[in-house]
């Protein structure tokens, strides 16, 4: 009996429960023994000039082992196209938080204080702190370059694209900046070898592009590099691949002979991780009164913060402009620029989230201009099922997808005609505590990376237990459980006798990791295409142990035995059986797959609020999510990525934002001030099922670890902004803070009055 | 200063800086690496553990107010034989960890909730865990395990 | 993040910490619950030289009631005055206001004696304490002596206490019977209050309406005076002082004390 599709509690809990997760923090092998702690001084202003850095009374201070400054790195600096950054600040500083210097100590303790004596003079330049200063390109970050402008992607306007529509809108929408948060601040830990080899334990989501990253950086060859990733306590986008930190780590570590540890602290974190989102949106929708649309333009001003990590974020939220649209004409563009900000990198959905919050925003925003109820505007526009294969103006090929009966199906579940009733009540019997419905339908890319591919490995043990390797770097996903689900009900051995390794270098060497949703359809894939092998192999061996043809041979999963086909009363051949027959690591196949495509998956959000109208606070009550991701391996662990992309969508339409004052001054820089969303404002979730397969991966899945979030910011902003139309309210920037809500009403009495 | 503390039933007793926090002499002097820290300023519970049988937060106290009194941190709720305690297995059972960088906290948090109210509804599960951040989540199931652990069906 | 170095000293009755306070002077601290002290200790923003533990002076952790009220032990915590049947008879408004401090694991080690000293504008408990009309013993070298709470909060952080004064007992004049209501707002459960009112009979007292805990005086006297409920709240504003930020600007402020005075006025025309 197949256990895919079936509840099953992880295998990855047992420690996490018990002794508590390994996470770099906490690593004590021998390696690390002896090992300094490391800490880099961040700048405290935003744009400067480095005058003078005076580390002489710091390295007198007790236990210190060393103070390094851009002055002491001889290596070349890292490409940031189309600039570069140096692995410490060279001259100028260009965000609060960019590492200026970094310190050696024997102990964490003498650290602190050794870093308070190092003293950096600045001479401030004009800070550019915002997106509209950067587009001014009076004061430039990297005057080299000429401008603040580091990409621009799209064509020309067309400017009769909206000539034959009777309503056009057009509005600009903040998609704020927010931070990551991993619960485990980033941290790492390396010494060198004797064999001349940097080791290097990292929280990261995949080691092998780590590897690559700290082995350009340090200028060595890739074998003399290995990452071993521990634990890790969330990434969400922000802990792909290695931050300069790292290299300035393993250089440290070669230039002291020492081995270090580094963790850095919460407020670090926020002002020198990188942050995500950060889209200046304009969006222009024109249609019919009837509520077809017959065109939709996006333009992107993507802030990059000081230095362009990420160019393909705005590329991505270009492709999936028109979202789970047919619209006749769609136009994109987008401008990527640099400000005095910490980097603007990948965070949960990736593009995609902006995207999204865009166009359904602008839909909802023509639904009020024509007086039509959204969610039969959205009804009106939707892909048909017969037209997937679907091919998108802005260039995506959707997959599959059924788009309104996902519709359908949550505003039923959430019984929405009744609370339009309510809604229509509260509003005639003057209300204050309005109530808000909103609604968000959502078609994403998973595996969307030009990467491609992913490794995977099965290795059949003499004992007939099974060990695995992936080049997916699961870190809360439940990955682990998942493949070895797959892998039981393909090989017919039981999950308690399959172990899943992932992570590091020397025993995965070729790998990608976990980012874009994509571990379960690449890594699963991968696991898949060698057990095939595994299973080729071993149809030989048992002929030949059964003196049978191997076409004559089958495997009985539920036993786990290779046996004669009709004759179930013939002797059987174990997996142990085969392994030894085989030999030491014989009985074994590495793969590599790279013929899957991106997948899209879809779904609908509804959210409910209430709105306090007489001091703006908004209080969620309800949130249901259609999240169609194709075949469920693991109900468990797919309901679990749902409620946690729920949780962090609303919370960026709640709450969320990091905030610079306009010296560039971080102004949410601890999680005392950076509101971080807590079980007290969230309600339960209520999840709808729904499972369309794609055709264009080995497991018909598509990717579930971004799609609630990307559905859930616009349904829960949607529902804020519809709890007040009726006061003549049409558009609150996120986050919808009580504040911004208050002041968003008397904007409109004022308008009103007028 | 000698700080003395009986740590999962076990005395602890090591000479320390007078500055020492209590979860650092958790975790390096006591070896226990459980208990984690999540924030500098009192705000994400990561480093929850009980002293003399009450949540506290281990990186906004000294070693040194913990002289003398008893810590449990979540290697203490597992029983000798092995046995998990029933907010362990309910967590576990619930999917209420993800990454599980959280969760040692959570859990402690959870057993003094517990203790305080016994039969707790939903909401008072949310209110009561207002100070243990989890950014994986999004707490459903954290409540539901909390829930399942006091004795209650969990409906959802 | 780690405090600066300190050397730290146990007091385990109210003479004992005196001593070591009169030993040390200015560069003493006390450290009751410590999660105002060492927060601002981690961040290197405070780093006193010695550091005299007071929370386990047992004799400060009581609440009592007798003939003028209810008196609270310095070094009670949140926790404890959540919990005491006590307070709740006698000072029900305390008792609710102790339980909505910070969090759990907060309201375990806090104090309502650290509270006061501290003097943060935005902190619930000395803005109830001022409403209820609250007197704070204190006792130096020289004795004891009272303040009524109207008269210690002096500006931010700010109170009339001197280095070598240690604060032992709040008294709050019975309650019984007296209506109450409290009004706390906020972002997140767990933040401070942006703007947070406490109402106990027809008396107001606000939280984070400037730099110290205030009494809605034009409130209450439009009260006295026979104004409604919605009428004297429309005065919850006068003569305050709110801070700036950018998630709560002044004006906004203004108006949620108003908004919040309403309902906290309104639960409080309930008697208890």
């Amino acid at each position: 009996m197949s256990i895919a599709g079936t509840r099953v509690v992880r295998v990855e809990d047992q420690k996490l429960i018990t002794t508590g997760g390994t996470y770099v923090e906490d690593l004590r092998g021998d390696a690390l023994t002896g090992a300094v702690h490391a800490m880099f001084v961040r700048s405290p202003i935003a744009h400067a000039r480095i005058t003078s850095i005076d580390t002489s009374e710091a390295l007198a201070a007790p236990g210190v082992i060393a103070v390094y400054t851009a002055a002491d790195i001889d290596l070349p600096p890292a490409p940031v196209d189309p600039v570069t950054q140096s692995w410490l600040a060279d001259g100028v500083v260009r965000y609060v938080g960019e590492a200026v210097a970094l310190v050696l100590a024997e102990q964490r303790y003498q650290l602190a204080d050794a870093a308070e004596l190092i003293d950096i003079d600045y001479d401030p330049l004009e800070p550019v702190s915002s997106i509209d200063a950067a587009l001014a390109d009076e004061t430039l970050l990297f005057p080299e370059h000429g401008s603040n402008v580091m990409q621009v992607n799209g064509k020309e306007f067309d400017e009769k694209t909206f000539d034959d529509c009777e309503v056009v809108v057009t509005r600009t929408i903040v998609n704020q900046r927010v931070a990551p948060v991993p619960l485990e601040v980033r941290g790492a830990a390396c010494t060198w070898g004797d064999d001349g080899r940097l080791m290097v334990w990292l929280s990261t989501q995949n080691a092998q592009i780590a590897r690559t990253v700290v082995a350009a950086g340090l200028g060595v060859g890739e074998e003399s590099v290995r990452i071993v990733t521990p634990d890790v306590g969330g990434g969400f986008g922000a802990k792909v691949g290695a931050d300069p930190e790292v290299v300035a780590l393993g250089w440290a570590a070669r230039h002291s002979g020492r081995a270090i540890r580094w963790t850095e602290t919460r407020s670090e974190n926020l002002t020198s991780m990188t942050h995500g989102r950060a889209q200046q949106n304009t969006i222009t929708i024109g249609g019919r009164r009837d509520g077809t649309v017959l065109a939709f333009r996006l333009e992107v001003v993507q802030d990059t913060g000081a230095y362009p990590r990420l160019p393909f974020l705005p590329i991505l939220t270009e492709l999936m402009a028109s979202g789970v649209y047919h619209f006749p004409r769609v136009e994109t563009a987008s401008r990527a620029v640099a400000t005095n900000t910490a980097p603007i990198s990948a965070y949960r959905g990736a593009g995609r989230p902006e995207a999204t919050a865009a166009v359904e925003r602008a839909m909802d925003l023509f639904a009020a201009e024509i007086g039509m109820d959204p969610g039969e505007v959205r009804k009106a526009n939707f892909i048909a099922p017969e037209e997937f294969p679907y091919q998108t103006p802005t260039g995506a090929s959707y997959d599959t997808g059924d788009y309104a009966t996902a519709l359908d199906r949550v505003l039923e579940a959430g019984g929405y005609a009744d609370l339009r009733a309510e809604q229509a009540r509260r509003r005639a019997s003057g209300d204050p505590v309005a109530l808000g419905l909103g609604i968000s339908s959502y078609v994403e890319v998973t595996a969307g990376d030009d990467s491609g591919g992913e490794g995977g490995r099965v290795d059949i043990n003499p004992d007939g237990s099974v060990t695995a390797y992936t080049g997916s770097s699961p870190h809360g996903q439940g990955l682990g459980t998942s493949l070895a689900m797959l892998l039981s009900d393909q090989l017919g051995i039981p999950l308690d006798k399959i172990a899943v390794r992932h992570g590091d270098t020397d025993e995965v060497p070729k790998g990608i990791g976990t980012f874009a949703s994509r571990s379960l359809q690449m890594g699963g894939s991968a696991m898949r295409l060698a057990a095939d092998q595994v299973i080729a192999r071993a149809r030989e061996l048992a002929a030949n142990m059964l003196e049978a043809s191997p076409d004559d041979l089958e495997l009985n999963v539920d036993q786990g035995v290779w046996q004669v086909r009709g004759a179930p009363a013939s002797s059987t051949v174990t997996w142990a059986q085969l392994a030894e027959r085989a030999g030491e690591g014989e009985l074994s196949a590495d793969e590599w797959y790279d013929e899957g495509a991106p997948t899209f998956p879809f779904g609908a959000h509804l959210a409910v609020v209430e709105v306090d109208t007489l001091t703006g606070k908004v209080e969620l009550r309800r949130l249901i999510a259609v999240d169609d991701a194709g075949p469920v391996v693991n109900p468990l662990a797919f309901r679990g990525q749902r409620h946690g992309g729920l949780g962090q969508g609303a919370a960026q339409a709640l709450l969320e934002v990091m905030n610079y004052d306009p010296d560039g001054n971080p102004t949410t820089a601890t999680l005392a001030d950076y509101s971080f969303i807590s079980a007290t404002e969230l309600p339960d979730f209520e999840l709808v099922n729904m499972e369309t397969p794609t055709t264009r991966n080995l497991l018909g899945v598509k990717g579930i670890g971004e799609a609630a979030t990307i559905g859930s910011t616009p349904a829960v902003h949607n529902a804020v902004v519809d709890a007040v139309a009726h006061l003549g309210v049409r558009h609150i920037d996120m986050p919808t803070t009580p504040v911004r809500v208050w002041q968003a009403l008397g904007d409109a009495r004022k308008a009103e009055a007028k | 200063m000698k700080v003395a503390i009986e740590v999962n039933g076990q005395t602890v007793a090591e000479e320390v800086e007078d500055r020492t926090l209590l979860v650092h002499y958790l975790r390096e002097t006591a070896g226990l690496t459980a208990t984690n820290i999540g924030c500098d300023t009192t705000s994400c519970g990561a480093c929850t553990v009980l002293l003399d049988g009450e949540s506290v937060k281990s990186c906004t106290m000294l070693a040194a107010q913990a002289d003398g009194h008893a810590i449990t941190t979540m290697e203490g709720l597992t029983a000798d034989d092995g046995e998990l305690h029933p907010l362990q297995r309910a967590f576990r059972e619930q999917h209420g960890l993800q990454c599980g960088f959280c969760t040692p906290g959570m859990i402690m948090a959870s057993v003094s909730l517990l203790d305080h109210n016994p039969k707790p509804t939903r909401q008072e599960v949310r209110d009561g865990l207002e100070g243990n951040l989890c950014r994986c989540t999004g707490y459903h199931n954290i409540v539901s395990a909390v829930v399942e652990a006091s004795g209650q069906e969990v409906d959802r | 993040m780690i405090p600066a170095q300190f050397s730290y000293r146990r007091a385990s009755t109210v003479d004992e910490a005196l001593s070591v306070l009169a030993e040390h002077g200015d560069d003493a601290k006390l450290l009751a619950g410590g999660h105002s002290l060492l927060p601002l200790m981690k961040l290197r923003l405070a780093a006193p030289e010695v550091l005299v533990d007071i929370a386990p002076i047992d004799e400060l952790r009581y609440v009592r009631a007798d003939d003028d009220g209810v008196a609270i032990g310095a070094m009670s915590r949140y926790h404890d005055l959540h919990r005491d049947t006590v307070l709740r008879e006698h000072a029900p408004l305390l008792a609710h206001v102790a339980g909505s401090v910070g969090d759990q694991q907060v309201r375990h080690r806090g104090t309502v004696g650290g509270s006061i000293v501290h003097a943060d504008p935005a902190a619930d408990l000395p803005a109830a304490i001022l409403a209820s009309d609250g007197v704070l013993v204190a006792r130096g070298p020289g004795g004891e002596r009272r303040v009524p709470a109207a008269e210690f909060f002096l500006g931010p952080f700010t109170t009339p206490l001197e280095p070598d004064e240690l604060v032992t007992e709040i008294r709050i004049p019975r309650q019984t019977g007296l209506g109450w209501g409290f009004e706390k707002f906020t972002r997140r459960a767990i933040d401070w209050a942006i703007v947070g009112v406490a109402a106990v009979g027809r008396s107001v007292g606000l939280i984070n309406m400037a730099g110290t805990p205030l009494r809605a005086r034009a409130t209450e006297e439009a009260l006295a005076n026979g104004a409604s409920v919605a009428e004297a709240a429309e005065l919850a504003a006068e003569d305050t002082n709110p801070p700036d930020e950018s998630h709560a600007p002044p004006d906004y402020r203004r108006h949620l004390a108003r908004v919040l005075t309403a309902r906290a006025l309104d639960k409080a025309a309930v008697p208890a």
